[in-house]
């Protein structure tokens, strides 16, 4: 490691705490963020995303290598970490932490924005179904009992199977499409309990269409616990991402993506168990801290009375 | 029990495991090609490509398709999956078992794991053995099961000795065991993919069965237990337990997408010749057939499992026994 990505690590991980104080400090003054900056491992979960987020934004300056160089095939493969090479090299020479700093760009890009579309579509039906109850209603709740009747990674796995190298786009959508049965079933269910409001009435009654009613009435009044699911689901599309590129569906060579190096490890396990431990360990930390950030947002939104 | 909320109940089952069905035919023939579509290295002749289609049917309407394709699959016949040149059937019937047997194993490891763990915890809730051992759990849920596993495959396999590292038997050495030998071979080989699987399964259920005890013991007659002088150890282990227990049945029921999802990576990992290998294997064939069987047995497993965590849940819980009437 020379000077230059050891400063912008350093940079990083400054950054990364000096905002988490800087958010604390804001959250003072509401109760649900109290709350939230109660819970330590959330707190130690904002500062972990914050860290890889920064230095996958950062790459260039932060990775010490180009994640694609292969400097030495046959002298610097799979070498153990050291100062030069700070988490090994992988069967390729390449340097692991360059890999683990750029694949955080697809990892979080694809984990990110497949929760974006499966929010989107969760939310859109949800909210339909239940504002217009009916057949509307049955006829997307029918829909949904099916889609969730089948594990994930099978619908994904028959999907994926459609294309010989599966663009990244694609795999975005796909993620995405497959992830908004639970939160569409979530939203119907806040829609269903808002409806009778009189505030909903209010609006109706002063002429705000369906379509005005929904957007600016109902799903505001629903927003914890879509935030809370969201916060939950990107941990779990990046386990699923990591999954199908483990097995070789996901993300494609060369691309670096968290997954596809534990899966490029797994052949020299015995010989060099940096190669994998390394990124399956980079994605543990990460699917924690939303895990973790999910956990307290829920508890900070929805304040139920000390127990035990 | 109500019989016909039981009836409308493995209706509404059977519907779903038929529309997945349904729609995987569909999304299948959608797909561009046809099975002998040669690929681009072994150029097959258009005549006999045509011929194939004639005689497996393939060029008729998708209407007389999808009808011939239920009228088989009433006979039980869900075609032939060209990859492993046998009927789907047979190559279900060879790779669920192995399956069933690693879901099985890890299902109790993470039910019975995770509920004395989320006991633990409850137990000793904001106290130093909660808060680590919580901080672990969230950890281990988080981890990447096929990542687990082989670090489990490293240092108990490759560094230890003491386990394989996979495959269900010893091959060479199996076939000439006695019969407890043979047993033993087997547990052997199914001890590091069934903990793997467990564990990350007893980190969630631990998890939740911490969340669902602190709330009983927060309830009114957990109060009256303690100002009857009831012991702490007993309040826990028999007056808030039994009441925290009726989740569990729901979860257990949905834990079989988190099975077969592990399991699909899990045999991966570790070689395992069960159904989840077996899918990946046909996705990478394109073998259709095959990859509708799985698709229906798949559903049919999820279904079932949260109709039994249902019906248990019903007969375990006076309440709902009643509104199911």
């Amino acid at each position: 490691m020379t000077t230059r990505p050891t400063i912008a690590l350093v940079g990083a991980l400054i950054l990364a705490m000096g905002v988490v104080e800087l958010l604390r400090l804001r959250a003072r003054r509401s109760g649900s963020g109290r709350r939230f900056f109660a819970h330590r491992p959330a707190v130690w979960g904002v500062r972990i995303l914050l860290f890889f987020t920064v230095a996958a934004l950062l790459a260039p300056l932060v990775a010490p290598y180009d994640p694609a160089a292969q400097p030495g095939i046959v002298t610097l493969q799979n070498t153990p970490p050291s100062w030069a090479h700070p988490l090994g090299t992988d069967a390729y020479s390449s340097d692991i932490w360059s890999r683990l700093v750029y694949g955080g760009r697809v990892s979080l890009g694809v984990g990110l924005l497949a929760t974006l579309v499966a929010m989107t579509v969760g939310v859109t039906i949800g909210a339909v179904a239940g504002y217009a109850g009916g057949w509307i209603d049955s006829l997307l709740m029918r829909l949904v009992d099916v889609g969730l009747a089948v594990p994930r990674i099978f619908m994904l796995l028959f999907a994926v199977a459609y294309w010989n190298r599966i663009p990244l786009s694609i795999l975005v959508l796909l993620l995405g499409l497959t992830g908004w049965f639970t939160t569409s079933r979530l939203v119907r269910a806040e829609t269903l309990s808002l409806r009778g409001r009189p505030f909903v009435d209010a609006a109706r009654a002063i002429g705000a269409s369906p379509t005005r009613v929904l957007i600016r009435h109902l799903l505001p009044s629903a927003l914890a616990p879509i935030i809370v699911s969201a916060v939950l689901s990107v941990g779990n599309v990046m386990l699923l991402e990591a999954g199908l590129s483990f097995l070789g569906f996901g993300v494609q060579p060369p691309t670096p993506s968290w997954g596809t190096m534990v899966a490029d490890g797994q052949a020299q396990l015995a010989l060099a168990p940096w190669t994998s431990f390394f990124p399956g360990l980079t994605i543990a930390l990460v699917v924690m801290s939303w895990n973790a950030v999910g956990d307290a947002l829920r508890d900070a939104f929805d304040p139920r009375p000390e127990h035990a | 029990m109500g019989g016909v909320w039981l009836i409308r109940r493995i209706a509404a089952a059977a519907a779903i495991v038929f529309a997945v069905v349904s729609i995987t035919f569909v999304a299948i023939h959608l797909a561009p090609g046809s099975p002998f579509l040669p690929p681009p290295d072994r150029p097959l002749d258009t005549a006999v490509v045509a011929r194939l289609n004639r005689q497996f049917g393939l060029d008729q309407p998708i209407r007389v398709q999808y009808v011939r394709y239920l009228k088989n699959l009433a006979h039980g016949n869900l075609g032939y999956a060209f990859s492993r040149g046998q009927t789907v059937r047979a190559a279900l019937a060879t790779t669920i078992p192995d399956t069933l047997l690693l879901a099985g194993t890890a299902l109790s490891l993470d039910l019975g794991l995770g509920l004395i763990l989320g006991v633990v915890l409850a137990a000793r809730a904001r106290r130093a053995t909660d808060v680590i051992l919580s901080n672990l759990t969230l950890f281990i849920y988080s981890v990447p099961a096929f990542w687990l596993g082989l670090v489990l495959v490293f240092v108990f396999a490759d560094w230890l000795h003491w386990f394989p590292g996979g495959f269900t038997n010893t091959p060479g050495l199996y076939e000439n065991l006695p019969f407890f030998g043979q047993l033993g071979d087997r547990l052997h080989h199914l001890a590091l993919p069934a903990l793997t699987l467990g564990l990350v399964g007893a980190a969630g259920t631990a998890r939740y069965q911490r969340a669902a005890l602190l709330e009983t013991l927060g309830r009114e007659f957990v109060r009256t237990a303690r100002a009857k002088g009831v012991r702490e150890r007993r309040v826990i282990l028999v007056h808030a337990l039994r009441n925290s227990l009726l989740p569990l049945i729901t979860l257990a029921g949905l834990s079989l997408p988190f099975l077969l999802t592990g399991s699909v990576l899990i045999e991966s990992v570790f070689s395992w010749p069960g159904m989840g290998r077996m899918a990946t294997d046909a996705v990478l064939a394109r073998d259709h057939a095959l990859v509708s069987g799985i698709a229906m047995v798949a559903s049919a497993m999820v279904v079932t499992g949260s109709l039994v965590a249902d019906v248990l849940y019903a007969a375990a819980d006076p309440r709902i026994r009643e509104r199911a009437t």
